[in-house]
């Protein structure tokens, strides 16, 4: 299945096996909204977003409203109602990063990109995101790219950061 | 015979480059036709010498650090698979005083092992909890938990032992053990690299649990931000599972959390797993007796179950005599920011504010002055210079007017702007509250208004009035931790630090 590209009959069989496997898990207890933090992460992880046509599947699905399902999808800041950028770059801003010159990085990663929080950079490629600590606090400033985690950034390995999520 | 070189996985260590550097050890090696068999561990915490690499010799473990990809070629010859002095060599792992000044029990194994061999943890200890555990009632299980002293390592520090017997004595057809790693404490990672290195002292601490309360399944919810943890978790219960420490008598499953600092507190976690907004849950009823599902649920923090296979192992006797007054045991303590040799180290409470920050972290690692140090997260005090003295226990940092929490420590140089920090503060509580009760939704929103009217020099006696007004309300009235402690990094900074908000010129406003 190719990213972005909402598909219901890959969302539908995503979903029935995130509930299949609570079942297995929590046995009676798995009933209603239980499947459905796996459910988004999963959908998330094939389509780049939870895309808002897989709502009304999800509620019918777990037998819960769809005002359920997106008061969920809204909470939780990892969940994406629109496509994301082919590399997400994320920087943490919490205060032990702080000590060790985050804002610096922020600034440097704007004026020579474009990167601005929450926006895309000028080709469109790449968006940043503020976390709240990557749990590399002695090592920081910390971004995650993907899955690998970057400590000690200074401009230059910004600029190396940048050039990875360009790849 | 080929040499054994030990080089972490630890995120933090693949962080600066410890993957690039085992690639560049293996080629080296293979270049010049030596044998080596190289073994990925969790790091031993002493961050700042990361990427460490350790080589067993017949003397012991001999470290180098740190050690990038440009030194691998002039490690080999000079002789480092032999333990041979080189600039970077650290001498034996034991030796070196930083791991020796520590008492490392929940510990113990990370930096050492193998994280996901089953045979090493076997070999080293693991596993005597549980069996111990087994052969005796639960009742002498509650018996040694009690005598233990253990109190939450999560932050609020409430005994564990009164949880177990709640849990166990409630009436149920099912009950869960709930572990919380959604570890979202700015300064804290040692959640994080226990999961990453020794994942199953917490799945042999959950089996123990879930005995004692009589539970048969068990959730760690692990956050988002911590793809490692989460890997090397699924890996270990795969194996723990492989291996009949989990089965139809008991089982885990990691839940993946969604980037929501408030699913660290324990009742929007449960919320969280059942599949809802990660809302606070009024209490009673306590977890304890209605928790995940409406079940009886013990919910711990990663390192305090991971205490229960030590204190099971070693009786709850060993464990209590570690510690001061009422705190007991060791805490994973950690430094991070602007410190020089930021890690992790495992002592018995009690330790200084100062003797942490100077004498183990080495002060500042920009060599400016320091500041402030903030203890315990984004809703932990500013300890001023003055109040470094302050022991890290439970009693003293609160009677100080501060929180011991997770254990994190983070410390600034005299380049932080408090005010900033102090409307951070706010900020995140704002962004970070759940909703649900009015002072920390509102509040923490006006509050920073409020502060940015006080730096602007606008009716700051006024403003100031009001901002400890909310302050006491916020405290006094939230549901949760999150509104009720954002008080203590914002009033602590007003407290130590006013020079940083009285700085502009009065406005015309103030008039």
């Amino acid at each position: 299945m190719s990213a972005d590209v909402f598909n219901a009959d890959d969302a539908e069989r995503i979903i029935a096996a995130q509930m299949e496997q609570a079942r297995v898990f929590y046995g009676e207890d798995a009933k209603g909204a239980a499947p459905l933090l796996p459910i988004l992460h999963a959908l998330q992880h094939a389509f780049g977003h939870v895309p808002p046509q897989a709502q009304p599947i999800i509620a019918h699905a777990l037998n819960i409203s769809q005002a359920e399902v997106r008061g969920v999808v809204s909470f939780y800041h990892d969940f994406k109602t629109e496509p994301a950028a082919r590399a997400v770059i994320k920087l943490c801003r919490a205060e032990a990063c702080q000590a060790r010159g985050c804002e610096r990085i922020a600034a440097h990663l704007e004026s020579a990109y474009g990167l601005k929080t929450g926006a895309r950079s000028h080709d469109g490629h790449i968006s940043l995101e503020s976390v709240y600590c990557l749990g590399n606090c002695a090592l920081g400033p910390t971004a995650l790219l993907g899955d690998d985690l970057i400590g000690m950034i200074d401009e230059a390995r910004a600029d190396a950061l940048v050039a990875q999520a360009r790849r | 015979m080929s040499v054994r070189v030990y080089i972490p996985a630890d995120a933090a260590a693949k962080s600066i480059g410890a993957d690039a550097v085992a690639a560049a050890v293996r080629d080296e090696a293979m270049r010049l036709g030596l044998a080596i068999e190289i073994v990925r561990t969790g790091s031993r915490g002493l961050l700042w010498l990361e990427p460490m690499v350790e080589i067993e010799t017949a003397r012991g473990r001999v470290a180098y650090g740190v050690v990038r990809v440009s030194d691998v070629a002039n490690l080999f010859a000079a002789g480092f698979l032999d333990g041979a002095e080189h600039p970077l060599s650290l001498g034996l792992v034991d030796d070196i005083l930083y791991l020796r000044a520590q008492t490392r029990l929940t510990f113990a194994r990370v930096g050492v092992n193998d994280p996901l061999s089953f045979e090493a943890y076997v070999a080293s200890g693991g596993m005597m909890g549980l069996a111990r555990a087994q052969a005796i009632s639960t009742d002498a299980i509650l018996d040694e938990m009690t005598i233990s002293g253990l109190r939450g390592r999560g932050g609020a520090g409430f005994p564990a032992a009164i949880k177990w017997r709640t849990v166990r004595d409630a009436q149920s057809a099912r009950k869960y053990v709930v572990i919380n790693a959604d570890e979202g404490d700015s300064g804290t990672f040692a959640d994080r690299m226990l999961m990453e290195g020794d994942p199953f002292l917490i799945i042999e601490g959950m089996a123990i649990g879930a005995l004692a309360v009589g539970a048969d399944r068990g959730v760690i919810y692990i956050r988002s931000e911590y793809p490692h943890a989460i890997h090397v978790m699924n890996e270990a219960l795969r194996i723990a599972r492989r291996e009949k420490l989990l089965g139809a008598h008991f089982d885990v499953e990691v839940r993946v959390g969604a980037g929501a600092y408030v699913c660290g507190e324990e009742t929007a976690l449960l919320e969280s797993i059942e599949g809802k907004r990660g809302q606070v849950r009024a209490k009673p009823p306590l977890p304890a007796h209605r928790g995940l599902f409406g079940r009886p649920t013990l919910v711990h923090n990663v390192l305090t179950i991971a205490a229960a296979p030590t204190i099971l192992a070693n009786g709850g006797k060993a464990y209590g005599d570690l510690g001061v007054g009422r705190s007991r045991g060791t805490k994973p303590v950690q430094l991070a920011g602007n410190v020089k040799r930021g890690g992790l180290y495992e002592l018995p409470f009690g330790v200084t504010l100062r003797e942490l920050v100077y004498d183990i972290g080495g002060g500042t690692a920009s060599g400016r002055p320091l500041r402030a140090v903030q203890v315990g997260g984004p809703l932990g005090a500013y300890f001023p210079e003055h109040l470094l003295d302050t022991p890290l226990d439970y009693e003293a940092m609160a009677k100080a007017g501060g929180l011991l929490g997770h254990g994190g420590v983070v410390v600034f140089d005299d380049g932080v702007d408090m005010a900033r920090q102090a409307r951070f503060a706010f900020e995140f509580c704002a962004t970070e509250s759940c909703g649900k009760c009015t002072p920390c939704r509102i509040g923490s929103t006006r509050g920073a208004e409020t502060l940015d009217k006080i730096v602007a020099g606008v009716e700051v006696e006024k403003n100031m009035a009001l901002v400890d007004d909310l302050l006491t309300l916020m405290t006094d009235a939230s549901l949760c931790a999150l509104g009720g402690l954002t008080p203590l990094p914002v009033g602590s900074a007003l407290k130590h630090f006013p020079e940083d908000f009285i700085r502009a010129p009065k406005c015309a406003a103030a008039e």
